[in-house]
């Protein structure tokens, strides 16, 4: 029984040595991919991961090389539930697993909490669409995000609100997520300094179906605008109940429900009174993104959510800092990754000393001919 | 004054869907004393299962009257809800009847989260849109009252399904025997009830009448997705504590007073509070009733026959 035990080990040794001696020169590097892979976002999660995916499967296609060995990606996949607690815990699976870099979260709520272990492993983390000022504000050196902040998002819109469409009175819906949060302070501070009154602040959360109440409280106010900040799953029956509610006043909600999915959901009640914006450029318009849009067809048979392409510059931004450093160690490519400079599919990707986006562009959307589109 | 019956209405809507729900949770309650916790899960699988039906119905058949339509797929998802009820009682609950209270609890909440991801494996992780056949164009009874004739068939279906309930258990010889079998299952079977068969059908009649609210839940909110059963679930389940657990009539006050609760809560909280308090309360809102009820009526507000159960 021992010698048999003992002859496998060496026939495994065997084949461990010859398939090593087959591809020598490849060397395998997981990067860590972190999103909603179940529960009510599970298909923006799914989107990202594909981004990162479709990211890492074309470097490995073209072929890199780092400090002389060819290298081949690997995208370790992790789902959060969108859940601050369930994003901890595959944090650390993530450290524990030895990745080099993860690309994640998705949410604000989840990302913020996890940072601390990847800052704490010295693990660069860049997150496709966690959109909370706070969590470059932690200052943490490995910390990045591809996509605009809330700052600049909710500026925007408190602006377009009192400005472009003169609102004066505007009520505020938030779902009580860091993100949803985040975007409607941001909003209520815009609107106010741009000469808005908030007339109702109401709240709800991230699994809520029925908004009938508050809907209620808010048509009571009369507000001229309606601002929601949260998800497409929210956001779109949401829409619906307005309606029902026969409540007319112009609708805009973040990139959370600037998605396709809300138009499904919103279904009949969409107008020309609803608008939402999107951090960065419309797909069609980022200087890579038609063919990013065939390409990301052509491998998954999805059509791209939302933040996809802001995943795939998060991996690239990744892999093209190993590149400049000549080395897949952490410490070794961070500061290339935080100087990096390169022309992504969302746009030019380069972070400033806090690790946010430098170019971060902001485009409002308006429900038309089914579809949204870019408010010029 | 308009926006205080807004709510109401709303309150009414959210509550009657609460009670329908309720009921199969109070009525398995009352005859096995057990918390069917994957109740909210049927909800679900009755909605989807007659998403898939109107789907189908709209490939082969797109003249179908959409009312002739809705019907159909609520007669579909029924039988399906019925032979899931009947399986989860016989596959998982009924080995454990004589087991300890918390194993089959325990079995509840992983039958739970079974159906959800067997769900989440057959109808996928995207939010489905419900195609709404019953209008949602508001109606306005009263001047600035809104209500939807999809709203108003919750209003009815729920109150004709519950009525059609309390005779079936008061009136007939089937709903003595469920009453017998609730007293002391033991003797109920000495007087020749076959009591493994009438608790078979209550999981079955329970199951029917997830069906309908999970129909009715999709077609107001025009939304259907796995996870859908489980909120409704939870409030249904305080909404028959709140009445009373096991108790049919207490099960439906308990899901109109929450719905009611919850509804001018959330409308009213912050003026009541002076600000302190904002609509983010709105659940705790609805709890802290639960508890203040519970307290001084610990069966709930109709109170269920403890003394008969001991």
């Amino acid at each position: 029984m021992k010698k048999t035990g003992i002859a496998i080990a060496i026939m495994g040794l065997g084949f461990g040595l010859m398939s090593g001696g087959v591809s020598a020169a490849d060397m395998v590097v997981k990067l860590g991919h972190v999103g909603p892979l179940t529960g009510s976002i599970s298909h923006l999660g799914k989107d990202n991961e594909n981004g990162a995916l479709l990211a890492v499967e074309e470097y490995n296609a073209k072929g890199v090389t780092i400090g002389g060995k060819k290298i081949k990606f690997e995208i370790m996949g992790e789902d959060d539930q969108a859940d601050p607690r369930a994003g901890t815990t595959v944090a650390q699976r993530l450290v524990d697993a030895e990745v080099v870099g993860v690309v994640g979260h998705l949410n604000s709520g989840t990302t913020i909490p996890a940072s601390r272990i990847y800052h704490q492993a010295g693990i660069p983390m860049i997150s496709p669409s966690a959109t909370n000022p706070k969590l470059t504000q932690q200052n943490y050196a490995g910390v990045f995000r591809t996509i605009a902040n809330d700052v600049q998002q909710g500026g925007a819109i408190g602006k377009f609100a009192t400005g472009t469409l003169g609102a004066k009175n505007i009520a505020i819906i938030d779902d009580r997520t860091a993100y949803g949060q985040g975007l409607a302070d941001e909003v209520e501070k815009s609107a106010k300094a741009s000469g808005g009154k908030i007339v109702a602040r109401e709240f709800t959360n991230d699994k809520a179906t029925d908004f009938m109440a508050i809907l209620t409280k808010i048509k009571a106010q009369n507000p001229d605008v309606i601002f929601f900040g949260g998800m497409d799953a929210q956001g779109g029956p949401m829409l619906r109940q307005l309606k029902q509610l026969g409540i007319n006043a112009k609708f805009i909600t973040g990139d959370g429900a600037c998605s396709g999915e809300m138009l499904k959901l919103a279904g009949d009640a969409l107008s020309a009174n609803a608008y939402c914006t999107q951090a960065g450029l419309p797909l069609d318009k980022m200087p890579g993104g038609k063919d990013f849009k065939d390409r990301y067809k052509k491998r998954f048979n999805l059509d791209v959510q939302i933040y996809a392409p802001y995943a795939y510059d998060a991996a690239a931004a990744m892999i093209e800092a190993m590149k400049a450093a000549d080395s897949t160690v952490p410490a070794k490519y961070l500061p290339a990754l935080k100087k990096i400079n390169f022309q992504g599919v969302t746009g030019n990707v380069a972070f400033d000393d806090k690790g946010d986006i430098k170019e971060g562009a902001i485009t409002v959307y308006q429900y038309k001919d089914g579809g949204w589109n870019p408010v010029d | 004054m308009e926006t205080l019956l807004q709510q109401i209405v709303n309150g009414l809507v959210v509550g009657s869907v609460y009670a329908l729900v309720a009921l199969g949770y109070t009525m398995v309650y009352g005859i096995l004393g057990l918390i069917n916790f994957a109740h909210g899960e049927v909800v679900m699988v009755g909605a989807l299962t007659a998403l898939q039906t109107l789907l189908l119905l709209m490939g082969i058949a797109p003249d179908m009257a959409p009312l002739l339509k809705l019907a159909i797929a609520v007669l579909v998802a029924m039988p399906v809800c019925m032979i899931l009820g009947f399986l989860m009682e016989r596959l998982a609950y009924r080995k454990l009847r004589n087991a300890p209270r918390l194993a089959p609890l325990i079995t509840a909440i992983g039958m739970s989260f079974l159906l959800q991801t067997l769900a989440m494996i057959i109808w996928g992780r995207n939010y489905h849109t419900f195609p709404q056949l019953i209008s949602t164009d508001p109606m306005q009874p009263i001047p600035g009252v809104f209500i939807t004739p999809v709203q108003v068939t919750i209003v009815i279906v729920s109150a004709l399904v519950m009525a059609g309930l309390i005779l079936l258990v008061t009136k007939t010889r089937l709903g003595r025997a469920m009453r017998a079998t609730a007293e002391n299952h033991r003797v109920a079977a000495l007087m020749g009830v076959d009591t493994n068969a009438i608790i078979a059908l209550t999981f079955v009649i329970g199951a029917a009448l997830a069906a309908v609210a999970g129909v009715m839940f999709a077609s107001n909110y025009g939304i259907a997705h796995y996870a859908m059963g489980f909120m409704p679930g939870l409030k249904a389940f305080t909404a028959a504590v709140l009445g009373g657990i096991g108790n049919l009539g207490g099960a439906m006050l308990g899901g109109i007073v929450l719905g009611l609760v919850e509804a001018v809560g959330a409308g009213y909280i912050e003026t009541m509070t002076f600000g302190f308090l904002n609509s983010s309360y709105q659940d705790i809102f609805a709890f802290v009733i639960l508890g203040i009820v519970l307290i001084f009526r610990p069966t709930g507000l109709l109170g269920e026959r403890v003394s008969d159960r001991a």
